[in-house]
């Protein structure tokens, strides 16, 4: 491993970045915003491109004693490369939505995005368990301060709602975990992961980390939290939020929930399976009769990170790689999702769906990306989608046929609420003029829009390049998982095989067998 | 021992006495114009004694070398500690008073004595190991403390604040007193290692209402609940230099005398006031984070904040360990950072006519107005509600740790889930200064010195303060262990 310290520059670089758009007048924070985060997302390239796949199982780490109690250190794996990734691809793209919607107290809005890079950045290369808290708990003020200050007419509320609910989850969780640093006597993430807890005392355990993470995810009772934050929140606060905060829940469960309390999980795996089950279809329910468009997919965000719990808790390689690809594809097709909102939401000021309508007359570039990211989002095979939802209902699959089912209707009744944003805003006859009158993409939406066109595409035409970096770490959690794994439902009976000829003759017992 | 070894140790004390009385005689001499004068010197004794106090930090002084007159007083490690926090902050009061009382008259030559004799008080708290040095130093502070609020005497308020503060706390000294006579009646001494070793076979009915009595007296000083009713007030009627040595220096050396009261006289009986103690926290806790939604004024949301913050601190002496006690002062040197931060920048918020402002709803939109005095005001108030990575939340893993480590999960777990009450009330500042219209009612600028103040303590509660958590905890630790060892 080289020495070169490039998960701690990938978090300076923003970080600088912040203080110096603190203090810089409108036009120079946003150059400068966007120069750290394309650099930043540069490094994240090198960071791929060094990654050495079916080498070391972590990476790139670096390890400083310079606090008590916890220590600096850094590392990824696989699963948290792609994150990193995510993250590094979204954020230029967030500052390129804010470039001319973001018109009071430009240098402040870009410093807190900054500092939500570097935390972003921070949750998912943390290799000890307070760095990692820490990390996770501080995105919560610049994300307080972005709905709170650029967000819309109720931002106040959701403001709060979304600090509040976010905290009381997660302190529960920092209890368990320094129960954790005091039991296993270390707190670092490679340690307490191969560590066995008392299988009595992980139920424990587990109870305080779903706090954290359902709520974070958000799973179905605890998830009002994210429409009225999706709603609120100016797009680019939609898009990282939906791209990248709602995956530290699932990171979390991934990294945390399933390896460190494997019989946990599986003793809570049917409440998982059962929260999630009610989530896709009541939530898929509810999108379904949405007015306001980002409502419509902030409730779909709810119904996708579901099929990411039932495929997490599925116990099996499938189910986690799928997981994995879901949420990937999620940050970047709900990204892109409300990038395409927010292009119609300048123009026109309303996120009423009523009030469009009949706009592939009139921006039929934008109609375009905006069909790909609604295909994406159903599961078009060819898309991102796809790959992810059929790996991890496939692998739901083999634990439970019954919850496989339920988990599949998120997928028609998605088609059903896309489809019928799509026909409302794109199709149709131009009812409104206005809306009528909006001129297509300019070159800034189209700079935004072409990159995530093509990785969707791509993650959903050659999903290996995706699956390759993760592939190990996924194995070592499959095979970690291997002792708790839950029996198979389904009644199937391997047969003897019924020879050829003469023999089905005399088992005349056997179904079937008389004429 | 003899009589010049003690003498030695009790050098900070001296220092403090003799100065407060020469610059006594100076202020009689030449009245208010010295006032200036006085300060300066005042802050010049109080940065002295620091440095006299410092070396028994540093060397993890402990033990009966270090024990005074026959056991009524010692300067060990723990003490130096709480006398490094109490008269550092009754220096930072006395460095942005002046500013605050000219508004209302002239700053008066009493002032920097009072702190002084103040300071010399809380000191004598926490060296104390006798019921009665105990009682003398707490009463030289509450004294000194009680004309300190009530400064600005043509103010209803202050004087309103004053007469609260003393009433209120006569009646606690009382209490205290009375449960001082009964551990001594029951137990027969007064020194505190005398009461730790006395009733090992069990505890009496009357030593058991001392132990109630006299943790009720210092809980009112704490202002712990149930007995933090005065505390909004005077907070809020005091003079807001004045507020800010009672919710730091005042607060610190009462913690610190409850500290060496609990662990080291009633050490052995710890299961006997653990549950007050318990209850105490949880209580404190829970009010000061209810209290504070309703408030209005930033100095009594300041005070609530205290009530709360008090009830973190106490889940550390709850637990009654080593490691509870060391979190205890890691916790109560952040929260003193945090509450001169919090406070100066109060001070710092004047309208056109250079008159203090106090409503939160006048802090509206500060960050446009004055955004390096908002991000400081944001800072405290996100650092106070424990929001990594900002320094407060580190006060509250450390005692949150020692009481997981002591096997008080469920008292750690309804503590933290409590304290979530508590952020929504500091958000709630937040919410004014960023999220609101600007009121433009702040303006002016503000002195070097309230500045420089303010700059120092918030650097320390940023997240550049965990740099120093392995120096702070090394120093809570030698302190919290020279507690125990005397125990």
């Amino acid at each position: 491993m080289g020495g070169f310290p490039i998960l701690s520059l990938m978090l300076l670089v923003p970080l600088v970045g912040a203080i110096a758009c603190l203090k810089l007048e409108a036009q120079a924070a946003r150059t400068v915003a966007l120069l750290a985060t394309l650099i930043d997302f540069a490094l994240g390239v090198v960071l791929w491109a060094n990654f050495d796949i079916g080498g070391a199982q972590w990476q790139f780490t670096e390890r400083h004693a310079v606090f008590a109690g916890f220590s600096y250190a850094l590392g990824i794996d696989g699963i948290a490369l792609l994150l990193i990734m995510l993250s590094v691809f979204l954020m230029p793209v967030c500052i390129g939505a804010s470039w001319h919607s973001i018109e009071k107290r430009v240098g402040e809005y870009m410093a807190a995005f900054l500092l939500m890079e570097t935390l972003m950045i921070g949750v998912f290369a943390a290799q000890d368990l307070y760095l990692f808290y820490i990390f996770f708990e501080a995105g919560l003020i610049p994300m307080y301060l972005i709905i709170g200050i650029w967000g819309g007419d109720n931002r106040i509320y959701a403001s709060y709602k979304f600090f509040l609910y976010t905290l009381l989850g997660s302190v529960v969780m920092l209890i368990a975990m320094i129960w954790m640093a005091n039991a296993a006597g270390t707190t670092d993430i490679p340690t307490l992961m191969a560590y066995d807890f008392d299988p009595k005392v992980q139920t424990w355990l587990w109870l305080a980390f779903f706090c954290s993470f359902a709520v974070k995810m958000p799973m179905y009772p605890v998830h009002t939290w994210l429409p009225d934050a999706h709603v609120q929140a100016p797009t680019a606060g939609s898009v990282i939020l939906a791209g990248v905060l709602l995956k530290m829940g699932g990171y979390g469960f991934i990294r945390f929930s399933l390896p460190m309390f494997p019989e946990a999980s599986a003793q809570f795996a049917p409440l998982i399976f059962a929260l999630s089950m009610l989530a896709v279809v009541i939530t898929s329910l509810i999108a379904l009769v949405q007015h306001d468009m980002k409502k419509l997919i902030a409730y779909s965000s709810v119904a996708h990170m579901a099929i990411v719990t039932l495929g997490l808790f599925a116990f099996n390689v499938q189910g986690l790689e799928g997981s994995m690809l879901v949420m990937l594809s999620h940050g970047l097709v709900s990204g892109a999702l409300f990038l395409c909102v927010g292009v119609i939401y300048d123009r026109l000021h309303t996120r009423e769906i009523s009030r469009y309508g009949g706009l592939s007359i009139n921006m039929p570039r934008y109609a375009l990306f905006f069909l790909l990211f609604t295909m994406a989002s159903i599961g078009l095979p060819g898309t991102s989608g796809f790959v992810g939802e059929f790996l991890s209902l496939g692998g739901v699959y083999q634990v439970s046929t019954w919850v496989a089912l339920v988990g599949t209707t998120g997928i028609i009744l998605g088609a059903a609420y896309m489809l019928y944003l799509y026909r409302r805003v794109a199709f149709g006859e131009q009812k409104n003029a206005d809306a009528a009158a909006m001129p297509d993409l300019d070159l800034r939406e189209y700079l935004m829009m072409i990159p995530l066109g093509l990785a969707v595409l791509w993650m959903g035409v050659y999903p290996e390049s995706f699956i390759a970096p993760m592939r190990a770490d996924i194995a070592a959690l499959d095979a970690r998982l291997a002792r708790a794994k839950p029996a198979y439902d389904g009644k199937l009976q391997i047969g003897k095989g019924a020879p050829a000829g003469e023999s089905t003759a005399h088992e005349g017992g056997a179904e079937g067998g008389h004429h | 021992m003899d009589f010049a070894h003690s003498l030695r140790l009790v050098a900070p004390e001296e220092t403090l006495s003799v100065a407060g009385l020469i610059l006594l005689l100076v202020s009689a001499w030449c009245g208010d114009k010295a006032a200036r004068a006085l300060s300066i010197a005042a802050v010049a004794v109080l940065v002295g004694c620091m440095f006299l106090v410092a070396p028994a930090l540093c060397s993890g002084a402990m033990g009966p070398d270090f024990s005074a007159f026959s056991g009524q007083y010692r300067a060990d490690a723990f003490a130096s500690f709480a006398k490094l926090l109490i008269y550092g902050s009754a220096a930072a009061s006395l460095i942005v008073a002046p500013l605050y009382l000219d508004r209302f008259g002239r700053t008066r030559a009493e002032f920097p004595i009072l702190v002084l004799f103040a300071a010399l008080g809380m000191g004598l708290m926490a060296s104390a190991t006798d019921l009665l040095t105990l009682y003398i130093g707490l009463e030289l502070n509450s004294l000194a403390s009680y004309v300190l609020a009530a400064m600005l005497r043509n103010d209803g308020r202050s004087a309103e604040a004053g007469l609260k503060y003393f009433v209120l706390g006569a009646l606690a000294s009382g209490i205290l007193l009375f449960g001082i006579s009964l551990t001594y009646g029951f137990t027969g001494t007064t020194s505190f290692e005398g009461v730790g070793a006395a009733p090992s076979a069990g505890l009496s009915h009357g030593a058991l209402f001392g132990i109630v009595f006299v943790l009720a007296g210092l809980a009112f000083k704490i202002s712990a609940v149930p007995f933090h009713m005065w505390t909004p007030d005077v907070y809020e009627g005091a003079p807001t230099p004045v507020t800010m040595f009672l919710a730091t220096a005042s607060k610190a050396s009462a913690l610190a005398l409850t500290m060496r009261v609990a662990l080291e006289a009633f050490g052995p009986q710890a299961h006997a006031w653990q549950q007050i103690v318990i209850f105490a926290a949880l209580a404190s806790i829970v009010v000061g984070a209810l209290g504070a939604i309703g408030q209005s004024n930033i100095k009594r949301l300041m005070a609530y904040s205290s009530i709360n913050n008090v009830g973190f601190v106490l889940i550390g002496l709850a637990v009654a360990t080593p490691q509870g006690a060391s979190a205890m002062l890691v916790y109560l040197a952040i929260y003193v950072a945090m509450s001169l931060a919090g406070f100066v920048a109060v001070l710092m918020l004047k309208d056109g006519d250079g008159n203090p402002v106090e409503a939160i709803a006048d802090l509206a939109g500060l960050s446009r107005t004055r955004p390096g005095l908002a991000l400081a005001l944001a800072i405290v108030m996100f650092s106070l509600a424990g929001i990594p990575p900002l320094f407060g939340f580190w006060g509250k893993f450390v005692v949150f740790e020692a009481a997981v480590q002591a096997g008080y999960v469920a008292l750690a777990a309804i503590g933290i889930a409590a304290s979530v009450i508590g952020a929504f009330y500091y958000l709630k500042v937040v919410k004014v200064m960023y999220f609101d219209e600007p009121a433009d009612v702040v303006k002016g600028t503000s002195d070097w010195a309230h500045q420089a103040l303010l700059i120092a303590t918030t650097v320390f509660i940023s997240p550049f303060g965990y740099l120093l958590t392995k120096w702070l905890g090394d120093l809570a630790h030698v302190a919290a262990s020279a507690l125990f060892l005397a125990a």
